[in-house]
């Protein structure tokens, strides 16, 4: 009962899917289409012109002809050239629909990857944990792909021979109307035929589609970590998983094929059937003199007619039911809920006159939060960074809580570390303030804001973040740290190298700044990547920074280097840092202990060692904290 | 090109075969049944037979159940062979790329592979599941028409066949002019799943940095290339209905022309000159179907060439004849070793010049130098994830070459710096190492890297799935983790890249206690920037510039080198200094 339902849910599904895609057809290029329609239906006219001209030519032109010993052939000429001119009208006609569909599809596709990529940016960080990079790349390319033929060659053929059947409907309907519902009657047969063979064809489509995704993701996986494969010669094993996922894909390919390819010998034989049927009716009808010959003939000419767009129409349909496949997936993506944000309080950058902080365009160094209230009235308060955390609970499920009761302040200017052992929680409150997830109780303020009420874009961009896995895109070395500041000048990108003492390495390579990386920076040592993503974060010279691991793999000497320009840059802003090696955060204002989501000790270095507690214990390894 | 994707047709041979052995039974069919049809209308109707209407639609019933046996079968066939043969391609591909050095790895992007994987081989399945149906059946039924067409009247279908040369060469044209527009549509797929995958990897970058915007005129840029390239291609494949239509239109004109004169002079009759043109049209209709055909194996021309550059790619690295299976023991020594990337980057620079190390069976290395240093370098040689430029290594006193490579990478367990964590529980990662160890040896393992005691944390413990790339785990759980997969092994020669750089110092000391006690025997070494994760070692090698700049113990080396010295002091002495004074 409960598949029942669901297959209905699953025809309901395949509905709505084909009107939203039609929607794209329709709603941006309108007139492109119409005009697309026109010659669809100039170009089939033109074809059954070409058979009535046959009949035209004969009759009217050679027979009155035949015998004459001095035949006049300008006539006849005329009307092959009339004709000519007809067909010309309906190559011309077809190259337009043609050449329209090529801008229709084309353009369709381009617009629906564009809104998945606009709309994937909007995704909550939890979206991209929970689904696998590749499955989601898929989407993009194999699931777009199924479109393709069906925009650009599926719907016109579909159109065009909807219109032929009609035409030849009318025509049947004039000359028999109980031939004709038998006709109508092999074609209910034929529609339930189309349609089971469709379920089941759409079912292991839509199948197909995700183990293509399946497949996808794994091949992206693996060769992300093929390096790691082949370390731990454990291709046998990624071959042996590789072919039962490939199995799959190719068993619900082969289903999804078969039915699709069985509709049409169906219902181009079922049009056969109904010959037979109208032939042998027709002929009762015959003998007993209600019909006559000629009309019982042209009624067979008919059927023929009207099942060979049928069957054509039953040939597109593998495509339409795989585009359909693809399309819903495109649309899980599009429709896939944004991260929230009811934030209202903005970002400005600000100066100050008479004590009084006023908006200003150009980058002042000073910034400020905009608050507009219920009253109308606009409020600035400066940015200082002053953040707080008063009981603060966190999971990421809800009911699987991981931070406990976080309650700290982080005053403008201040230095504040985060010490633990791995997985106590450190890098989870940092993900709380930047609201990558929303906490499930207690508050976070920010300058006295709760951060919910500050929008999402403004609260980030207060805040610099250098994570421990760098991430860096593909492109020159320049293009990646200009990342933190799109608009940087060649010079300051080079300051903010220095700054991170990235400088030094890179003009070790030959090519400098312009050197080429990749997005997984082959080719750069880890440290390297560290130093390149510090100096994108120094660039973007945000008013808070927070530094997760930023510097576990560059060496100690580098490292120094690189606290000390950053201790420059950051003097008298907050900085929230998550650090292994203790010597790194002596210096800070406040040191966190966590443990297991909780905060157990807090104070100053001295403090802290005195107290003889965790941190004491860490500081001199006298204890393990794990 | 057909030749090299034939072969991966294999096991389904025999449906492919069979596909358009079936598709010529069906046509048979296709041209019974018109011929059944017609009697029916020329003798049964016109002679208002009711036995024979049904005579001959007894045959006519039989005939259509037939042909739909045959294109039921013909369809199946097709489906099965088609899904097959992609299924073999990508195998092939799969299988090719685990071959891979990691030279050839750097090579192809895997957003690369990934779309030759995927889209290019979904293209060759469709236009060869094309092939085997309608390129039988469109020339059956073009050579059906021809050759009835000239029974009926040979001297006007030469018509025809003259129409034929001028069409080939058009579509000659737009073909040779279509592809390489396709090859570059490809190649701008690539980069289109380059984009997306860099931005799913990095989506945390772009948020904290609001770089959305930046990141989409990033990808509407790609994706635009790709519209164009499309847009280029497709507009010229839009010649190709059209041309086809020009084709037979102009034959049927001049076929209307010429039989008319024909029929005033009395050589042919009406009847005639109608069905040939009814001929013409069945010309026109294969004709059509062949262009269908036509478009999808351009595509899939570009996506086939693209499939055979994986399959062909040959791996830098591969076993030599009768390799050595046996490693004999835990020594390790470079000579002269030089090595330098190929990849066409920093051509004059040599990452290593000049190596020349000998390491004991057993022995605990530490291995310290700069950012860029070339560690990873380095000790990436020993399992031959490279091949020396000039020089060379022994482990167990043979050269690495003369190895089999999955002997030599199983005594020699690298821990990675950029070290990944696979979708899937965390035994099932551990057992990388070894997919027999038993629970106990896990957890044996894992208390040595000092993973067991937070894994049994989790609620599921060793069954707690990981999320790809394992970013469900903290950084320092991640890398015990890989460090108990590496010990699964049980190597000969463990390689710790910069592997505990995220674990607290006291762990990390446990880790190092642990391995001095439980496995003395293998050889250790260590990446470190920590200078207390190398203290202790039997000897500290110093790296600078992609030369050794020092070797010796802790002791030795603060009396000798000032490198070490430097490092050392800048991270001791404070600490020293502070644990003094308590």
């Amino acid at each position: 009962m409960k598949q029942l339902n669901n297959k209905k849910d699953n025809n309901q599904k395949a509905g709505k899917t084909l009107k939203r895609l039609l929607k794209y057809v329709t709603s941006t290029y309108k007139l492109q289409f119409v005009i697309v329609l026109i010659s669809i239906v100039i170009s089939s006219l033109v074809g059954v012109a070409g058979i009535q001209f046959l009949k035209i030519l004969i009759d009217d032109y050679i027979t009155p002809l035949i015998g004459n010993v001095n035949p006049d052939y300008s006539s006849l000429l005329t009307a092959v050239i009339v004709m000519g001119v007809i067909y010309v009208v309906g190559i011309i006609a077809t190259y337009i629909y043609n050449r329209l569909m090529i801008n229709i599809s084309q353009g369709i596709l381009n617009k629906i990857r564009l809104q998945m990529f606009e709309h994937m940016q909007t995704l909550p960080i939890g979206y991209f944990d929970s689904h696998p990079h590749g499955e989601t790349m898929s989407t993009y390319t194999n699931d777009v792909d199924t479109l393709r033929q069906c925009i650009s060659q599926s719907i016109p053929q579909v159109f065009s021979c909807a219109i032929s059947m009609i035409s030849i409907l009318i025509s049947m309907i004039a000359t028999n109307i109980y031939l004709t519902l038998v006709v109508l009657a092999m074609v209910v047969i034929m529609v339930f035929v189309a349609k089971f063979f469709g379920k089941k064809s759409s079912e292991y489509f839509i199948k197909q589609q995700k183990d293509i995704g399946t497949v996808n993701g794994y091949i992206e996986e693996m060769m992300s970590g093929q390096k790691v494969v082949k370390v731990f010669c454990h291709e046998e094993e990624t071959k042996k998983q590789f072919d039962k996922l490939n199995e799959e894909l190719c068993d619900s390919s082969t289903k999804a094929n078969s039915y699709a390819n069985t509709l049409m010998p169906c219902i181009l034989n079922i049009g056969n059937l109904g010959y037979v049927l109208v032939a042998v009716v027709g002929g009762i009808l015959a003998v007993n003199g209600i019909l006559t010959i000629g009309s019982i003939a042209a009624f067979l000419q008919f059927i023929k007619a009207f099942t060979n767009p049928l069957g054509q129409v039953s040939q597109q349909m593998n495509s339409i039911i795989m585009a359909l496949a693809g399309a819903e997936r495109i649309f899980d993506l599009i429709d896939e809920k944004s991260e929230e944000d009811n934030g209202y309080v903005t970002l400005v950058n600000a100066k100050i006159e008479d004590g009084k902080i006023i908006e200003v365009k150009e980058r002042t160094g000073i910034w400020a939060w905009k608050h507009p209230h219920h009253d109308g009235t606009l409020t600035y308060t400066r940015l200082r960074g002053h953040v707080e955390f008063e009981n603060v609970k966190f999971g990421y499920e809800k009911n699987k809580i991981v931070l406990h009761d976080i309650t700290l302040e982080a005053k403008e200017g201040e230095k504040v570390s985060f010490v633990g052992a791995t997985g106590a929680g450190k890098t989870t409150i940092t993900n709380l303030i930047n609201r990558f997830y929303d906490i499930q109780g207690g508050k976070i303020r920010y300058d006295g804001i709760n951060i919910k009420k500050i929008k999402k874009q403004d609260l980030r961009r207060s805040l610099g973040m250098v994570l421990q896995d760098t991430n860096l895109f593909t492109g020159t070395i320049r293009e990646n740290i200009r990342y933190g500041k799109l608009d940087a000048t060649d010079e300051e990108v080079y300051q903010a190298a220095k700054l991170s003492n990235a400088d030094k390495f890179i003009k070790h390579l030959s090519k400098g700044y312009d050197t080429m990386i990749d997005g997984s920076g082959e080719g750069l040592s880890q440290g390297q990547r560290q130093l390149l993503s510090i100096a994108r974060a120094a660039l973007n010279n945000p008013p808070v920074l927070i530094l997760d691991e930023a510097t576990s793999s560059i060496d100690t000497r580098t490292e120094k280097i690189v606290q000390e320009g950053m201790d420059q840059l950051m003097k008298g802003r907050t900085v929230f840092v998550i650090a292994h090696r203790l010597s790194t955060i002596k210096n800070s204002d406040l040191i966190m202990v966590l443990d297991h989501g909780r905060i157990i000790e807090r104070g100053k270095h001295d403090e802290l060692i005195q107290n003889k507690g965790m941190y004491y214990g860490l500081y001199t390894g006298a204890i393990e904290i794990d | 090109m057909i030749k090299k994707l034939a072969k991966y047709i294999k096991q389904y041979k025999k449906d492919s075969i069979l596909t358009p052995f079936f598709v010529i039974l069906e046509v048979i069919m296709e041209v019974v049944i018109p011929y059944l049809m017609a009697k029916i209308i020329d003798v049964g109707i016109e002679n208002s037979d009711l036995n024979y209407i049904i005579k001959m639609g007894i045959f006519l019933v039989v005939s259509a159940l037939l042909s739909l046996v045959f294109g039921m079968l013909s369809g199946r066939f097709a489906a099965k062979a088609s899904s097959g043969f992609a299924k073999n391609l990508r195998q092939g591909m799969f299988y090719n790329i685990q071959n891979f050095s990691f030279t050839n790895i750097d090579k192809f992007s895997t957003s690369s592979l990934v779309t030759r994987l995927t889209t290019d081989v979904t293209n060759v399945q469709m236009a060869f599941q094309m092939i085997i149906r309608i390129l039988v059946r469109a020339p059956i039924m073009l050579i059906f028409a021809l050759a009835m067409s000239f029974s009926i009247n040979a001297n006007l279908a030469w018509i025809f066949l003259a129409t034929m040369p001028p069409l080939a060469i058009v579509l000659y044209i737009i073909a040779t002019k279509a592809h390489p527009n396709f090859e570059k549509v490809f190649k701008k797929y690539d980069n289109l799943n380059r984009v997306v995958g860099e931005n799913l990897n990095a989506i945390r970058v772009v948020k904290a940095y609001n770089r959305e915007e930046h990141e989409q005129e990033k990808f509407s840029k790609v994706n635009d290339e790709v519209y164009n390239y499309f847009m280029k291609a497709e507009k010229i494949v839009a010649f190709n209905s059209p041309a086809m239509q020009l084709a037979i239109y102009a034959s049927v004109l001049l076929l209307s022309w010429l039989g008319a004169k024909n029929i005033v002079g009395g050589s042919m009759q009406t009847g005639e000159l109608s069905s040939l043109i009814t001929y013409a049209w069945q010309i026109l209709s294969s004709l059509m179907m062949l262009s269908f055909v036509f478009v999808m194996v351009i595509i899939a021309q570009s996506s086939a060439e693209r499939i055979i550059e994986v399959l062909e790619e040959k791996s830098t690295i591969t076993n030599k004849e009768n390799p050595i299976k046996e490693v004999k023991d835990g020594s390790i020594s470079f000579e002269n070793v030089s090595f330098k990337y190929d990849d066409g980057k920093n051509e004059d620079e040599l990452p290593l010049e000049n190596i020349n190390i000998d390491i004991k069976s057993g022995e605990t290395i530490g291995i310290i130098g700069g950012t860029g240093s070339s560690k990873s370098t380095f000790v990436n040689l020993i399992p031959r994830l490279y091949d020396v430029t000039n020089g060379s290594i022994k482990v167990g006193g043979v050269d690495v070459r003369d190895y089999d490579l999955e002997s030599l990478r199983n005594e020699v367990a690298v821990v990675l710096q950029k070290n990944v964590l696979f979708s899937g529980t965390i035994s099932e990662n551990l057992r990388w190492g070894n997919k027999n160890a038993s629970d106990e040896e896990l957890v044996r393992v894992c208390k040595l890297a000092q993973a067991d005691q937070f894994i049994q944390e989790f609620p599921d413990k060793y069954e707690t799935v990981l999320d790809q790339g394992g970013t469900n785990v903290s950084g320092g759980q991640k890398q015990r983790i890989c460090i108990a997969r590496a010990l699964l092994k049980k190597p000969k020669i463990l390689v710790l890249d910069d592997s505990t750089s995220a674990v607290d110092t006291k762990t990390d000391a446990l880790i190092r206690k642990a391995f001095r006690e439980e496995i003395p025997n293998t050889t250790k070494i260590i990446i470190a920037q920590r200078i207390t994760s190398v203290e202790d070692a039997d000897r500290i090698i110093v790296l600078e510039d992609g030369k050794i700049n020092g070797v010796g113990t802790s002791e030795e080396l603060l009396k000798t080198n000032k490198i070490y010295r430097e490092v050392y002091e800048s991270q001791k002495k404070g600490e020293e200094d502070e644990a003094v004074k308590q």
